[in-house]
């Protein structure tokens, strides 16, 4: 479970993020929505360690991640995949999940094997350089490399981005079956906010760094307002 | 056959790698280095320097040159995981100008100290192998059992830690954290950790160099690396600073070039050899023979 309080963050004069606070628990999908600079990305990055906050505190169960270093922070068990999917381009397919499993203690040829079993596509690259990878064979990869150290929390920074529609619907039924498998907390950033309500369980609605709306995901979706002003879901 | 190895060709064959193989290693180290941490550790020579006359002081002590060996390594070791702790880390994040500076400095007072304690006299180490060149024929080869042990061991070191980077988990963790540290970091490779050791295994290996200059006919003295470091440098800067394969095969190139002018033209000017090489190569491939060309888009 993961609780942020009352959390701000600044850039210097700028506010990114204003008192915000939100939970997210395990086996449930909590979707972050809002518009580009809504803040949402900075929320991950300063659960994950990344941004120091200027305010307000982030648990992790009962353990404050405040001033916990990034690395530190993963080893208890959060997996963040960053935008733009942070694949490291340069090692291959199969150095990219063994990299995902180092930290953990999770034995990496059966982590190997288990995420292959999965990801079926990612076997057949596993020696192929990930510059070599297509969008969608990439967000495998991403999910792969923090599935295989077997985290409780899972961040996912705009996973549907630059996806075809049906690979992005695939993708949103995966991480929906993923959570409630393996009682994951996942927290889902995403501008496509259709795609995201679809299989959330609750949602988040962020708008220059403030909250806006927060509950269950059937009620945020049904809201005329916030589907007018917040998620541009109303032509 | 035997003629072939006797002749002056070949003399200078096994002359420019024998002075070859020590550009790179230096070069080697200055490439660790700059993958890891994006510095150009100009104090990489000195540094090199100063462990070995700590091996050295010890050979004095009356241990083995093995163990000579082994101290110098550790010594360099520690001294470039400390350098990178303390001189480097507040740097990162600032101006690239100023841990070159930093590094700069750290020379100057390294062969300085060197000198007040250790004279500026040049010292060898006795080498456990004979610098007595071969014969073929009554002719000389210009092959010595230290000549082949200088390359062999060299070569080792290389082999050796390009295994490292390769194929162990250590190894896998320094490239993520040089390619991508953000990225690392969120998959909980400790970065910082990272950085350290990749300066501990470069001036590991600069230390090689160092020893092995100290096992020659000609020994080591305080400023020696200088030179090397330079030939080391414009070796890295040649093969790209990304490529340590490439780095290898500048020092053996400028090795070679710097024994032919030697052998053809006059020792004087043996070292613009490199300075001619970086001069062809930069107006050839200005990002390195052996990088990937990667375009930069504007």
């Amino acid at each position: 479970m993961i609780r942020v309080n009352d959390l701000s963050v600044s850039y210097g004069a700028v506010k990114a993020l204003r008192n915000v606070s939100l939970e997210a628990s395990p086996g449930l999908v909590t979707a972050v929505l809002g518009a580009n600079g809504a803040g949402k990305t900075t929320l991950l990055r300063t659960i994950s360690g990344l941004v120091n906050p200027v305010g307000g505190d982030i648990h992790l169960g009962d353990t404050s991640l405040l001033r916990m270093p990034t690395e530190e922070i993963c080893r208890l068990g959060l997996a963040h995949v960053p935008e733009g999917r942070g694949v490291i381009e340069e090692l291959t397919v199969e150095d990219n999940l063994r990299l995902g499993a180092l930290a953990s203690k999770v034995d990496i040829a059966e982590g190997l094997e288990a995420q292959y079993a999965q990801f079926p596509a990612l076997g057949d690259r596993r020696k192929k350089y990930c510059a070599t990878l297509s969008g969608g064979e990439r967000q495998m990869l991403a999910m792969a490399r923090a599935l295989i150290a077997q985290p409780r929390v899972l961040l996912l920074d705009e996973p549907s981005l630059g996806l075809a529609p049906q690979v992005t619907s695939d993708l949103m039924k995966l991480i929906l079956r993923l959570c409630e498998s393996k009682n994951l907390t996942v927290i889902l950033v995403e501008q496509n906010a259709k795609g995201a309500l679809r299989i959330a369980h609750n949602a988040v609605v962020l708008h220059l760094g403030a909250v806006v709306a927060s509950g269950d995901a059937q009620t945020v979706a049904a809201d005329e307002d916030l589907r007018r002003y917040y998620l541009g879901l109303v032509e | 056959m035997s003629s072939f190895l006797t002749s002056s060709f070949m003399h200078n064959i096994f002359g420019g790698l024998a002075q070859g193989v020590i550009f790179s290693l230096v070069a080697l180290s200055l490439v660790i280095i700059w993958q890891s941490t994006h510095v150009l550790n100009f104090a990489q020579g000195a540094m090199a320097m100063f462990a070995t006359y700590v091996g050295l002081t010890e050979i004095g002590r009356g241990v083995g040159y093995w163990w000579c060996v082994l101290i110098s390594v550790v010594v360099g070791m520690v001294l470039g995981g400390a350098t990178e702790r303390v001189l480097i880390r507040p740097l990162y994040g600032k101006p690239e100008i100023n841990p070159i500076v930093v590094m700069v400095g750290f020379l100057a007072v390294l062969e300085a100290v060197a000198t007040s304690i250790w004279t500026s006299t040049a010292r060898t180490i006795a080498a456990p192998f004979s610098q007595i060149y071969f014969q073929s024929h009554g002719k000389l080869v210009l092959l010595s059992p230290f000549v082949i042990f200088q390359i062999v061991l060299a070569i080792g070191i290389m082999l050796l830690v390009a295994a490292l980077f390769r194929f162990t988990k250590l190894g896998l963790q320094l490239r993520a954290s040089a390619l991508a540290p953000e990225v690392a970091r969120l998959l909980g490779v400790r970065v910082n950790r990272m950085l350290t050791i990749g300066w501990m295994l470069s001036a590991g290996v600069g230390a090689i160099a160092a020893v092995i200059l100290a096992s020659g006919s000609f020994g080591l003295f305080p400023t020696d690396m200088d030179g090397v470091f330079v030939a080391g440098f414009i070796a890295a800067a040649v093969g790209g600073l990304e490529s340590p394969i490439g780095a290898i095969a500048g020092g053996l190139l400028i090795g070679l070039a710097e024994q032919f002018i030697l052998a053809y033209w006059s020792p004087n000017v043996a070292p613009l050899g490199g300075v001619i090489i970086l001069v062809v190569a930069l107006m050839i491939r200005p990002q390195g023979i052996f990088t990937k060309s990667v375009g930069r888009r504007v």
